[in-house]
């Protein structure tokens, strides 16, 4: 099931579990070390994770580990900051024809 | 530095938001006629260099504007703003969805906006809340063509943006 990137950056404890699979803290085992949570728990919020693409798991032998998907999050960045470049673009032509408007109408 | 007129941008991924505010050096109902009279809209609404072309506008409560996003090769992005609430000189609010020529569908991604107008001595300011249902909505909009179209539009902008505010 694929789950909305939202959803998964919504509840703290997979905040903090993004920012520590980032730095570097890659099996559950050692995850489970930062929450007061089961290791079930832990790996249901890494299931939401993985589930939004945020997070890989990959398997050598009997270890499981887990690495960041960084283009899903340059993805989100890039959306939002061309966002922004829409709205800076619209609000100076918005205050150039309000400079206009003004001459006009005294 | 002009950090009066500042425009400020702020996002929360969490709650799906973005705020957008900007403060113009124009009296209130002035600046209101811009954001809610087509033909001043179709002048500042789309980005350098596409160009907004209203098809279709009833300001008024459950109304609706009904636009195209008019790119420099002539490609075409047919957008509509449905209106759930106006106070005059105040602000209004309404979704924000694509569509097509004949308004026949707004099956694309939905945002909800909040525009409000604060206006005293001669300076307004406008505050707009965006709300987004969901990252897949965001998704879609990629996949649309948006920011493709808009990011070819904005190689040229971004050699404007530092001269802006």
């Amino acid at each position: 099931m694929k789950r909305d990137i939202f959803q998964a950056i919504a509840d703290p404890a997979r905040r903090a579990m993004i920012l520590l699979i980032a730095g570097g803290t890659v099996t559950q085992h050692a995850l489970a070390e930062h929450f007061d949570m089961s290791q079930q728990a832990v790996a249901k919020h890494i299931g939401v994770l993985i589930d939004s693409a945020l997070v890989k798991k990959t398997r050598t032998g009997r270890e499981v580990s887990y690495t960041l998907e960084m283009q899903k999050l340059d993805e989100l960045e890039q959306w939002i900051a061309t966002f922004r470049s829409i709205w800076a673009s619209r609000f100076d032509q918005l205050g150039e024809l309000l400079t206009e408007l003004k001459q006009e109408n005294p | 530095m002009n950090t009066i007129n500042s425009f400020q941008f702020r996002t929360d991924k969490e709650k799906r938001m973005i705020y957008v505010e900007k403060h113009f050096d124009a009296s209130g109902p002035l600046v209101w006629r811009t954001w809610t009279e087509p033909d001043l809209l179709d002048k500042w609404w789309a980005p350098k260099p596409w160009k907004a072309r209203t098809r279709e506008m009833k300001f008024e409560k459950n109304g609706f504007w009904h636009y195209a996003m008019v790119g420099p090769e002539g490609e075409c992005h047919w957008a509509i703003f449905n209106y759930n609430s106006i106070e005059p000189e105040r602000g209004f609010s309404g979704s924000s969805a694509f569509t097509d020529e004949q308004r026949s569908s707004t099956d694309g991604p939905v945002s909800f906006w909040s525009t409000v107008f604060d206006s005293s001595a001669g300076r307004t300011r406008v505050k707009i809340d965006i709300a987004f249902e969901e990252l897949a909505a965001l998704e879609t909009m990629i996949g649309m063509g948006f920011r493709e179209g808009f990011e070819s539009g904005l190689q040229n902008l971004d050699m404007l943006l530092p001269g802006l505010s």
